[in-house]
């Protein structure tokens, strides 16, 4: 019972956190306050505040390392941007960025079903690897696509744009192979975001705290004695893995729909984004929820923050990312951390004992 | 719990810095040296522009990651522009400043480039240098009302709205003008075109070429593509070429892999009509590249280093001295471009006190009036799209040396 109301009240802290946030940095927004930078910033953190749970949903619950998570985030930007742009101004902004939301995160979720079932088969290193590759290949395969509209209706080809054949008059490229949905409507917003990122949070906190959350949890812990008390290995952990590429999807509409152009790079859906959203969890602490929506936050602010000293940006950023997990690890660096937390907890522990008092 | 602490503790501080931090920014690299930099940029709009006494223009490119040698190329040109400009007595009288951010190409990144600039007190824009990450600035621009003109952004979605211009050719111009070119000149029946399909600038090239060589009657026997993965090997690409028979090469790509093209087909003793465009220009300085495989190339570009007007040659020293390098086309084109603010600028008589949106406004109306002269081209107009209209340049390699057409 009492351990109970301890993960509560965690959980309750982070929603507060978010709350928070999102309510000072919204009115400050509004209020005109904030920095054009930083007002700009503010739906791309949610993006990767989101995507950093839903990694750590697979990586520290789940257990498994996944290097393609990236390639969901694609699917989902790349399935509502087309459902947006087919369908703008035939329904009100608002409804259309709601179901753009919903086909996002069911797409990726179907793919994250389709990928899981032959790529959960595997464990560790190897697992790592083929996540790797389908993210590489879910890039590549929407590169090659060419999609046209005109009014004998949508016309598909995988060669080039001009072999859509299409109606002169009325033909209009949706997507256009490597160069991707142009003209995309900026639906996102950093309320939408901001209460995104509160679900995908209550999802993932509820479901560690649910039965198959036990069940998903004591199959990373010992595999062979879940396996032995009668847990289905294969639907649990699809079903983690489906639930972060869903969510995964979420954060890839929230992506597109923030820029006016969307283009599957190996910058924006390549291994070097699965790799970066795998440093937030890390850094944030494996399993750790809170931590790892904090170190997405930081670490996505870090760059922009560093503008000031140009050339070297981005060797601050590695050095300063390098000093954290070092700071993180080291027995030094834990005990200034535990010193630290228990002056926290003391301030911390005089507020509510002064409430009972009274 | 104490390591999430910790982090929270961090994050705050971050938080706070990124609130209060803009303000107390300093300048990065390029600022010029004529004014100082009161930036009380976090408060925005209007004031920020007001009473300093200098124009602040900015400029967003790729200055690291893979594109980089375009964004430092445009960064050096119109450094040098702006130098120059500031030297012989500013804009109207008015000295400039002149600030760079860095966008690594990517869309995102350089949203972020452009907010940081506008914090700063921007009130025109010289970028951005890359299609892609153009496409989602001018979106922005549009909406804050800001003047900008790509060097180098050659889609045409990126400078779809009104408040955009381009310095260079745009895509389906290029295309369309090297399939008229072929066709009027007679270089060749049976084309092969070879082209990078990961990249803007190449594909949309060559779907402007295919279209136009349609209509022209051109007929293009085969069309091999590459991506930038597989972007070292083309046995299979110039074969298919030589199987098809053709005798025209269009190649719409940059000069690395050109050279790569045309070593594969010396080997295998295939030797047609190669043609290129503007990317193809640098070819002859790359290193260990034999020039002689590079003899009777064509290629269309709008700038080349090694012409002989007084313009071009001063650049070229001054930038040499510089940067210790030749300049290729996106220095010529941030150069010029640079030069085109000015002669807008100065038709429409503006003042740094006006913010970014007035002087957008007048600026919009004093791109189409005016005519400029520069590296990339004479008498270049703007019409009201935002395209400038200038005569393409066509060279042919001859001896190692660029002859004019």
């Amino acid at each position: 019972m009492k351990r109970m109301q301890k993960t509560t009240r965690s959980n309750f802290i982070t929603y507060g956190i978010v709350i928070v946030g999102a309510v000072l940095l919204q009115s400050l927004d509004s209020a005109g306050k904030l920095s054009s930078l930083f007002s700009g910033l503010l739906v791309p953190l949610c993006t990767y505040m989101i995507l950093a749970v839903s990694l750590n949903l697979v990586v520290g619950i789940l257990g498994e390392l996944s290097l393609g998570h990236a390639g969901f985030m694609c699917v989902g930007a790349f399935a509502s941007a087309f459902f947006s742009k087919v369908t703008q101004g035939t329904m009100p902004d608002g409804l259309r960025f709601f179901l753009a939301l919903l086909i996002g995160a069911a797409v990726a979720g179907l793919f994250g079903i389709l990928i899981g079932i032959p790529v959960l088969r595997l464990r560790g290193d190897y697992l790592a690897i083929v996540t790797l590759a389908f993210g590489e290949i879910i890039k590549n395969v929407v590169n090659v696509f060419f999609i046209g509209r005109d009014v004998n209706g949508f016309h598909v080809s995988m060669k080039d744009a001009i072999s859509l054949n299409m109606d002169a008059a009325s033909g209009e490229i949706i997507v256009n192979g490597p160069q991707g949905i142009n003209g995309m409507p900026r639906d996102s917003t950093f309320l939408v975001g901001a209460v995104l990122l509160l679900v995908v949070l209550i999802i993932v906190l509820n479901l560690t705290n649910s039965r198959s959350g036990r069940a998903i949890m004591s199959i990373r812990d010992d595999r062979i004695a879940a396996e032995s008390i009668g847990i289905n290995i294969t639907k649990y952990k699809l079903m983690a893995f489906a639930i972060s590429a869903a969510m995964a999807g979420a954060a890839g509409v929230l992506y597109s729909h923030n820029l006016a152009t969307l283009a599957a790079t190996s910058k924006n859906f390549g291994y070097n984004m699965s790799i970066t959203i795998l440093v937030f969890v890390v850094l944030g602490g494996i399993g750790s929820i809170r931590g790892s929506m904090i170190a997405a936050f930081v670490l996505t602010l870090l760059p922009e923050l560093l503008r000031s000293i140009s050339d070297y940006r981005m060797l601050i950023y590695a050095v300063i990312l390098i000093a954290v997990m070092i700071f993180n690890w080291s027995r030094g660096g834990r005990t200034i951390k535990e010193l630290t937390s228990v002056k926290l907890r003391g301030i911390a522990r005089k507020k509510p004992r002064g409430k009972e008092a009274r | 719990m104490k390591k999430k602490c910790f982090s929270v503790l961090l994050a705050m501080v971050l938080a706070v810095t990124a609130l209060a931090g803009c303000g107390g920014s300093k300048d990065s690299g390029e600022t010029s040296k004529a004014v100082e930099n009161t930036s009380e940029a976090a408060e925005g709009g209007e004031e920020t522009t007001g009473g300093e006494g200098a124009f602040k223009i900015g400029g967003i490119g790729p200055v690291t990651g893979d594109t980089a040698i375009y964004g430092l190329a445009v960064q050096n040109g119109m450094t040098i522009a702006i130098d120059e400009i500031n030297a012989a007595g500013g804009i109207n009288g008015y000295q400039i400043e002149m600030k760079f951010e860095d966008d690594q190409s990517d869309p995102e990144l350089s949203i972020n480039a452009y907010n940081t600039l506008k914090d700063w007190g921007m009130q025109m824009l010289l970028g951005t240098v890359t299609s892609g990450a153009c496409e989602a600035v001018v979106a922005e621009t549009y909406e804050d009302n800001m003047y900008q003109i790509t060097p180098s952004g050659t889609s045409v979605a990126a400078i779809q709205y009104e408040n955009a211009f381009r310095m260079c050719f745009s895509d389906p111009a290029q295309g369309a003008e090297s399939a008229k070119y072929i066709k009027n000149n007679n270089l060749g029946t049976k084309v092969a075109v070879i082209y990078d399909s990961s990249d803007t600038y190449s594909s949309g090239i060559y779907q402007a070429f295919a279209q136009e060589a349609q209509t022209q009657g051109l007929e293009i026997v085969a069309a091999e593509s590459f991506t930038a993965d597989t972007n070292t090997d083309f046995s299979v690409q110039v074969q298919k070429a030589k199987d098809a028979g053709a005798d025209l090469v269009f190649l719409p790509i940059y000069y690395q892999e050109a050279s790569l093209i045309l070593a594969k087909a010396n080997e295998i003793g295939y030797a047609p009509q190669f043609f290129g465009c503007d990317g193809m220009d640098g070819l002859l300085t790359l290193e260990n590249f034999d020039v002689s495989l590079a003899e009777g190339l064509m290629l269309m570009t709008p700038f080349s280093a090694d012409a002989e007007d007084e313009l071009t040659q001063n650049f070229v020293a001054k930038y040499q001295e510089d940067y210790g390098e030749i300049p290729n086309q996106f220095a010529a084109d941030a150069y010029d471009a640079a030069y085109v603010i000015k002669a807008a600028a100065e038709q429409a008589k503006i003042t740094p006190d006006m913010d970014a949106s007035a002087i957008c406004d007048a600026l919009k109306t004093a791109m189409t009036e005016i005519s400029y002269t520069g590296l990339t081209g004479h008498d270049i107009t703007w019409g009201e799209d935002g395209e400038p209209t200038k005569e393409p340049i066509v060279v042919k390699i001859t001896d190692g040396a660029y002859e004019f057409m």
